[in-house]
């Protein structure tokens, strides 16, 4: 299961490394999405540290359904899929592969948007470099989620639609919990309760991958 | 011990209500190679993708390489197998080296078994060009060469020949000769009968979904 | 299987009826600092939540999980997730709207960005997606994998809407009775609430057999179709 994790994981890397859609498409659009956000709050809003947050991690949100998507299509591109399935690949680490992928890549991201919070919504650099651990684990907790949102709307009729209707709900407690961490780092109050929600989700989701990431494959 | 590599009984797949297959009697002997011939439409795709486990069987009975397609576990008869379709069998961000290095590492065969494949194919000079840069023939030949690094006992190859001018055709011709006499079990799709010196295909005839005769 | 409906039936309009009357001529009326009349309402808000977020999706997640299983894995009970999901999104709906009637003399607002409302609308958003997803898939083998997982991955957030209310600043009425030693509910009142949920989940697995038997004919009906389509194919090629 690990060997097929690391195969596909760097497999992945290496597809993302080639085309550059994260570094050219979905980084400025993410670095756009924080500007946009902050004329949307308007003059005296923008650039207020106390929204920062819940900013933060609304682009992410709409970020990383991109990168799921083409994550998820990477294996979904006519007669690659065929083919793919016939290699008998170990589908838990197919998944764990696929997650540890997109996670270093919403890891890759999320720094990059981070650096424009500081910029841009003036949170200060001691606090966001203090909520930079759960920034990690969240996003992790969402690429294991985003994994399997993605395999399970891989193929079907309007993907592009069906994707945020199925992940976003889903991903809604882990805006919550990420927006509760990172206030707390920047303005103090308690962690602990964000950090078990998200640990929570990540292990839930891993451990639900693990076990029927298969099953969609097979679908 | 049955000798034959594909058995089919009265096979039925359905698809949003619609009959693929309508019922389809096969027999491929283990070594042979098979020919399935037909109009567009006629099932011939739809019966290579039940063969290779990438369809559930809707009616009917039957075993591929050992697995039911009833009861079996369709993800072992797909590891027994080997397929190349229209469109490629690969990443296209990938190089034609990387592709085969990874089918290779995922079936734990040798990596030293990539450049024969590739000198076999002709592709050899170009191990470093990305997939999505080949042309229509040369993704048919690294497809192939995805083939034969795999070694699978059944291979599965889908209009292999359209498009393909005549030195494509006897290079396909010479590989299809090689594969067979080494072992492996073939069936190939096509639009007409092929029309080769070297070998000597069973032709079927689909129709309707169904085998209808012999071409 | 008529016997099941049959006594189903009866016993939802009984408990029905009997909440009804216990709660709106019997039970006193609390007192204003308590809401007064709409605290009637907890004959019903309660309850509907409670068949919404625990008794439906959990007949949804057991049946999904009881497919997965190779063992137990059956059309019947795709068909049984499918058709818990679908009565569950109606009582999500009153859910809202019970707790918005609730809601608007108490905190003045139809909405307020309390926890477990919030919750319970993520909820009905994904139920919705439950079914987006199997009308994006025709392929009923394909469609029940896909459906059997999302069950699954629904059940993942619901013990969010729990803890949610406990650990964020909230406007809802804490966890009552689920709060050992702390029960806010007291006498006939408490009787009535208590028999409300056996109402509602009476209600509910009512509901769900008459759609699952309506599901039933359709995939028999469908049957009947994949005969025909076969018919129909051969004679193309003949």
């Amino acid at each position: 299961m690990m060997r097929t994790a690391w195969l596909v994981a760097t497999k992945d890397l290496r597809v993302e490394a080639r085309s550059r859609v994260l570094l050219w498409q979905v980084v400025p659009f993410g670095v756009l999405a924080l500007v946009l956000s902050g004329l949307a709050l308007g003059p005296a809003a923008a650039g207020k540290s106390s929204a920062a947050p819940g900013l933060f991690y609304l682009v992410t949100l709409f970020v990383a359904l991109l990168m799921i998507s083409r994550s998820a299509g990477i294996e979904h591109t006519p007669g690659t899929r065929e083919s793919i399935a016939t290699l008998g690949l170990d589908p838990a680490g197919v998944f764990l592969g696929k997650t540890l992928a997109l996670t270093l890549e919403l890891w890759a991201t999320g720094l990059v948007l981070l650096g424009g919070s500081v910029l841009l919504l003036h949170t200060s650099l001691v606090g966001t470099l203090h909520a930079l651990p759960s920034v990690l684990v969240t996003l992790g907790a969402m690429g294991a989620a985003g994994t399997m949102y993605g395999a399970l709307t891989a193929g079907v009729d309007g993907p592009a639609t069906l994707l945020p209707v199925v992940t976003l709900p889903a991903f809604a407690p882990l805006l919550v919990a990420g927006e509760r961490s990172f206030s707390a780092a920047l303005h103090g109050g308690a962690l602990w309760e964000w950090w078990l929600i998200v640990t929570v989700a990540l292990v839930g989701y891993l451990a639900v991958g693990v076990l029927l990431y298969g099953v969609l494959e097979e679908s | 011990m049955s000798t034959n590599v594909v058995t089919l009984s009265n096979a039925v797949v359905m698809h949003n209500d619609f009959a693929l297959l309508s019922g389809v009697d096969l027999t491929v002997e283990m070594g042979s190679l098979v020919v399935l011939t037909g109009a567009n439409g006629a099932g011939k795709t739809s019966l290579l993708r039940l063969l290779g486990g990438l369809v559930g069987l809707s009616d009917g009975e039957g075993v591929v390489a050992g697995v039911s397609l009833r009861s079996g576990d369709r993800s072992e008869l797909r590891r027994r197998v080997g397929w190349l379709g229209h469109e490629g069998s690969f990443y296209r961000d990938l190089s034609v080296l990387e592709n085969l290095t990874f089918a290779a590492r995922a079936l734990r065969r040798p990596v030293g078994d990539i450049a024969p494949a590739l000198e076999r194919v002709g592709l050899a000079t170009r191990s470093a060009t990305l997939a999505k840069d080949l042309s229509a023939g040369q993704r048919r030949r690294l497809g192939l060469a995805w083939l034969l690094v795999r070694r699978p006992e059944l291979w599965l190859l889908d209009e292999p020949y359209a498009s393909l001018d005549d030195e494509g055709r006897d290079f396909l011709d010479g590989v299809l000769h090689d594969v067979v006499a080494a072992g492996a079990s073939v069936v190939v799709s096509a639009h007409d009968p092929l029309r080769s010196a070297s070998l000597t295909p069973t032709t079927y005839r689909i129709s309707g979904g169904r085998i209808v005769g012999h071409a | 299987m008529k016997f099941t409906q049959r006594y189903l039936g009866v016993a939802t309009i009984v408990t029905l009826v009997a909440t009804i009357v216990l709660g709106l001529w019997v039970t006193p009326p609390a007192t204003q600092a308590q809401g007064g009349d709409l605290a009637r309402l907890l004959y019903i808000h309660p309850a509907i939540a409670w068949v919404a977020l625990y008794v439906s999706f959990g007949t949804t997640t057991v049946a999904s999980a009881l497919y997965l299983w190779r063992r137990t894995r059956s059309m019947v009970m795709d068909r049984i997730a499918y058709c818990a999901m679908e009565v569950s999104v109606v009582y999500i709906i009153l859910t809202l709207i019970t707790g918005s009637i609730w809601g608007r003399p108490t905190w003045g607002v139809w909405w307020a960005w309390d926890a477990r409302l919030t919750s319970t609308a993520i909820l009905l958003v994904l139920a919705l997606g439950y079914l987006a997803l199997r009308r994006a898939n025709d392929d009923p083998e394909i469609r029940a994998r896909r459906s059997a997982v999302f069950g699954i991955l629904i059940a993942l957030n619901v013990p969010v809407i729990h803890y949610s209310v406990l650990w964020w600043k909230t406007l809802h009425q804490g966890p009552t009775l689920l709060t050992p030693g702390q029960i806010a509910v007291h006498g006939s009142m408490l009787w009535t609430m208590l028999l409300s949920f056996f109402a509602f989940t009476f209600q509910f697995f009512w509901l769900l057999r008459a759609r699952y038997r309506v599901e039933e004919q359709a995939t028999q009906a469908r049957g009947i179709e994949q005969a025909d389509a076969i018919a129909a194919r051969q004679r193309e090629g003949a």
